[in-house]
């Protein structure tokens, strides 16, 4: 009896009862998914507008503060999360595919991918720190202006938004993990790999976000001589 | 179910027009185009979330349900940024007693 229930339990995986279809079922969890994101663009967009006024109040104060930070490493770290990126779309193909150790190895590759995105952005952080960029530090100092001021705004602006794009990649390398463990123990098949393909909508949302958060951020009038 | 499944050539060629967007938009950001510079950053930031969007999580399969849900979602972040900044810049243009 227990096992018979088991049994209906995994079916139900494939198909719940209030679906008529699989794919009506795929559909439906995509659409809440794509609704989620939506707040998330919401979320994401007030910094966005908050960032607009403060640089069109002090443009010249954000392109030195911008210069201040290193385009190289930023530039390098913005590649490190697209090939993130391509890697979960190939662990997604996988799993349409049915193929569980290539779900796992992409799986995998992505996970180290954002562990090293994650990295990069903790040296950066120590560097803003070393060098007094961080609003709060008591000695405080951006070299190249004299509107402080307005130079706290800017490295506000820079952790959090950063920060905030950081916090969302320890959510996604956190699901990558659980994924990675539910993959092993063989839950997914070519006909139930939502939580994969979901998961996968995260990662590159996310990876989007830093697609503006990088010019946005690291390459204000860098042609000015500073 | 999902009947459309991108080769791997697709992915790669995505990730390399991504990649040279990259370098393209680092590259773009030294030289001179005034007020330009931040609209041809948009512009190449906004090529990238298409090419993410569209290849990367499937839009191009996607329903129209989900299509109008991802508009609309577009649209209202569109309100929230033109409300806040027609409000913003606007404020110095009408005098007002006592200011």
């Amino acid at each position: 009896m227990a096992s018979e229930a088991h049994a209906a339990h995994e079916e139900t995986l494939a198909l719940r009862e209030q679906f008529d279809t699989a794919e009506q079922q795929k559909d439906a969890s995509t659409l809440a998914m794509w609704i989620f994101l939506i707040t998330e663009i919401m979320f994401f967009g007030g910094m966005f507008a908050a960032y607009t006024i403060y640089r069109s109040t002090y443009p010249t104060v954000f392109a030195v503060a911008s210069a201040s930070l290193n385009v190289v490493v930023g530039a390098i770290n913005t590649c490190v999360l697209l090939l993130s990126s391509f890697t979960m779309v190939m662990a997604v193909r996988a799993s349409q595919l049915g193929q569980r150790n290539a779900i796992i190895i992409f799986l995998i590759l992505t996970l180290l991918f954002g562990g090293v995105f994650l990295g990069v952005k903790a040296y950066e952080w120590n560097e803003k720190y070393v060098e007094h960029h961080m609003p709060g530090q008591a000695a405080f100092h951006l070299e190249g202006t004299p509107l402080q001021g307005p130079a706290k705004i800017f490295f506000s602006l820079y952790f959090a938004m950063t920060g905030l794009h950081a916090l969302h990649m320890v959510v996604g390398v956190g699901i990558l993990s659980v994924l990675i463990w539910q993959t092993r123990k063989g839950k997914f098949s070519p006909e139930y790999f939502t939580p994969v393909d979901i998961a996968g909508l995260y990662w590159h949302f996310v990876d989007i976000v830093w697609i503006f958060l990088f010019p946005l951020l690291y390459l204000i009038d860098r042609h000015l001589p500073k | 179910m999902h009947e459309h499944i991108d080769s791997v050539k697709t992915y790669a060629l995505v990730l390399l027009a991504l990649l040279a967007c990259t370098v393209l938009t680092t590259l773009v950001a030294f030289v001179d185009l005034g007020n330009f510079s931040v609209v041809a950053a948009l512009a190449i930031a906004v090529t990238k979330m298409l090419l993410v969007a569209l290849f990367f999580m499937h839009v191009r399969y996607s329903t129209v349900l989900t299509r109008l849900v991802i508009l609309g979602g577009l649209l209202w972040l569109a309100i929230l940024l033109l409300l806040i900044l027609t409000d913003f810049f606007t404020r110095g243009w009408v005098g007002f007693p006592g200011t």
